[in-house]
């Protein structure tokens, strides 16, 4: 749904995007991750027909964004990552001119804006006049802005950023009803943790380089290497701890109580294999448990790495 | 039946949902009434219960000057923020990526920005019905005088919207815009008298006449008044302007006309470029 072939953007003497290349399939919702000055919003841009490429395409449904972009911009919705507010205009109103400006006939405006407002949870908000909403409020009145032409991409820069829990928790909610309706979104968040749960696929940026990009689960096991394991016992930690440091891939063992961690580098046969041997050897194990890493930790072990495409689109 | 553009729909419907908008008009009104009605005050009272037409005249002029004015003031200062301002907003980025084109949000914005400023001069035609009344002024002299508002209104708003474009921020592109509006209604003028006075004197031998041309320096001092519009509110009132014995087979409120809407037009033409991907001021995207 969404290619982006050798992109290349400077600003001056800065390299903003750096020879990007990337695939997003269709009915997706990608998370792009990177530090500020990574790219994630010159890439956006690009997409979103705001920048023009120094090098390189870039495709949204098979469209370029710079030889097609008017046909790009009916596909597309973007949400840039600050709310803009026009004083003096309902909800309502803003919804119904945003559905003018895209060439939505008169008569289906009305309609539209309702149950736009209904999707995102606004609809007791129809008459306030948009300057005066919250900051959540108006988040999740940019997104139903991004959807008045039914696109099929949505490409949202941290929308998530200066949201209260309770309101990121409201759009993350939307975003997955989104993906619900078969919508391809594209999401840059420095809320790492919470991109994991809503994104089935990242892609990690720096310096305007892809450095890695697939599923969360198999970014993690690539970048982890070695995986921090623990293993409780009712008793004889020590005796265990010693034990394990003996075991081929095991490293950096540790007793701590009653339970064991240790580094463990092998694939889940192997892990089987440790959890029998111990169990053989007598050692009354209750967990056995790999220490997950969350994705900020995975993020910080890749980044300034080689690019891995994991593939998986 | 063609529908109204967005854009333009909802600058009118921001515009006069305001209340400063009513107090702007008041405001220019008040400033125009006290004017004209101070003046008419001023002269019955050297003469109670007479006020002759030629007084008439000269508070017409006045007034139409006073206009003039206030519009240099009002018309770069409701313009050059149209643009600028959504960039400030951070709204201009999400209109770009409407289907609407840049040459639509710019003519839109600069529609909505004028329809205000000619209700303002609009609503000032009660006044001009006063001096009207008493004599001494023509009809066509008061059409010709409201025709020629509404390119000068044009011309201000075309530069108020291209320095919008143009500069990323609302300050700047005021000060510019202002600083435009100015050279053209005073700047044209002082170099128009200044070129004359030249040519009077190589013509008394002041100055060595191969300095200067005298044919070309006339032509050139007839196309700055012609272009001055203050010299041309003057031709359509009637007065004499320089003396320069070109004649371009125009009237100068011609000449004024077809210049500066030329001229409007090319700078709405750059404005709507500077807003695709790749003109001057697209980078204001640079988060990166």
């Amino acid at each position: 749904m969404i290619r982006f072939n050798g992109i290349c953007k400077n600003f001056g003497a800065t390299r903003a995007l750096d020879n990007f290349s990337l695939e997003i399939g269709r009915g997706l919702v990608y998370g792009l991750i990177g530090p500020n000055g990574a790219g994630k919003t010159t890439a956006m841009s690009i997409l979103a027909t705001l920048l023009l490429p120094d090098a390189g395409t870039a495709t949204v449904d098979g469209l370029d964004v710079v030889e097609e972009a008017e046909k790009v911009r009916g596909i597309i919705g973007y949400m840039p990552d600050f709310f803009g507010v026009y004083d003096g205009l309902r909800a309502t109103e803003y919804l119904e001119f945003f559905a003018a400006a895209h060439h939505i006939p008169a008569h289906r405006r009305p309609g539209l804006a309702r149950t736009l407002l209904e999707l995102v949870n606004l609809p007791d908000k129809a008459d306030v006049y948009v300057d005066s909403l919250s900051r959540g409020m108006k988040q999740r009145l940019a997104l139903a802005r991004c959807l008045v032409h039914d696109p099929k991409v949505l490409i949202m820069d941290e929308p998530a950023s200066g949201l209260d829990p309770r309101a990121r928790a409201e759009m993350k909610e939307i975003i997955r009803h989104l993906k619900q309706l078969d919508k391809t979104v594209l999401i840059s968040s420095h809320i790492l943790p919470e991109l994991a749960e809503i994104c089935d696929q990242v892609a990690i940026m720096e310096k305007g380089r892809l450095v890695v990009a697939g599923r969360v689960a198999e970014i993690t096991a690539v970048s982890r290497g070695a995986r921090q394991m623990r293993v409780a016992v009712l008793d004889r930690a020590e005796e265990l701890a010693g034990f394990l440091a003996t075991r081929p891939g095991v490293s950096e063992t540790l007793a701590d109580g009653q339970e064991v961690r240790f580094l463990f580098d092998g694939n889940q046969a192997e892990q089987a294999a440790l959890l029998q041997a111990m169990v053989s050897g007598g050692w009354p194990v209750v967990e056995f448990t790999e220490i997950r890493r969350n994705l900020e930790e995975v993020f910080m072990a890749v980044t300034g790495e080689g690019v891995e495409d994991l593939g998986g689109n | 039946m063609a529908e109204i553009n967005p854009v333009l729909l909802k600058e009118l419907r921001q515009r006069f949902r305001t209340g400063k908008t009513a107090w702007l008009l008041a405001l220019y009104l008040l400033v125009i009434g006290a004017f004209v009605l101070g003046f008419m005050y001023l002269s019955w009272r050297g003469s109670p219960g007479i006020f002759q037409p030629d007084r008439s005249r000269t508070l017409f002029i006045m007034l139409s000057v006073t206009q003039l004015v206030l519009l240099g003031f009002v018309v770069p200062g409701l313009t050059a923020g149209v643009i600028s301002g959504e960039r400030e907003r951070q709204t201009l980025n999400v209109l770009l990526t409407t289907r609407l084109t840049p040459r639509q949000i710019i003519w839109s914005k600069l529609v909505s920005a004028c329809a205000f400023v000619v209700l303002l001069v609009a609503a000032t035609l009660p006044l001009y019905s006063i001096v009207f009344m008493y004599g001494g002024i023509a009809p066509g002299q008061v059409l010709g005088v409201f025709g020629f508002y509404l390119v000068t209104i044009f011309l201000f708003g075309c530069i108020g919207v291209a320095c919008s474009s143009f500069f990323k921020r609302t300050g700047v592109s005021t000060v510019t815009a202002y600083g435009l509006a100015f050279a053209l209604a005073a700047g044209t003028g002082f170099l128009a008298v200044f070129l004359y006075e030249i040519n009077q004197l190589q013509a008394r031998g002041g100055i060595s006449p191969e300095t200067w041309n005298p044919a070309f320096l006339a032509w050139v001092v007839e196309f700055l008044q012609d272009i001055n519009p203050v010299f041309v509110l003057m031709q359509i009132l009637g007065e004499n302007g320089i003396p320069t014995g070109v004649n371009f087979g125009l009237p100068g409120w011609a000449v004024y006309t077809l210049v500066y809407l030329a001229a409007g037009v090319l700078l709405l033409h750059w404005s709507a470029r500077l807003l695709l991907p790749g003109g001057k001021r697209r980078r204001n995207t640079r988060d990166v």
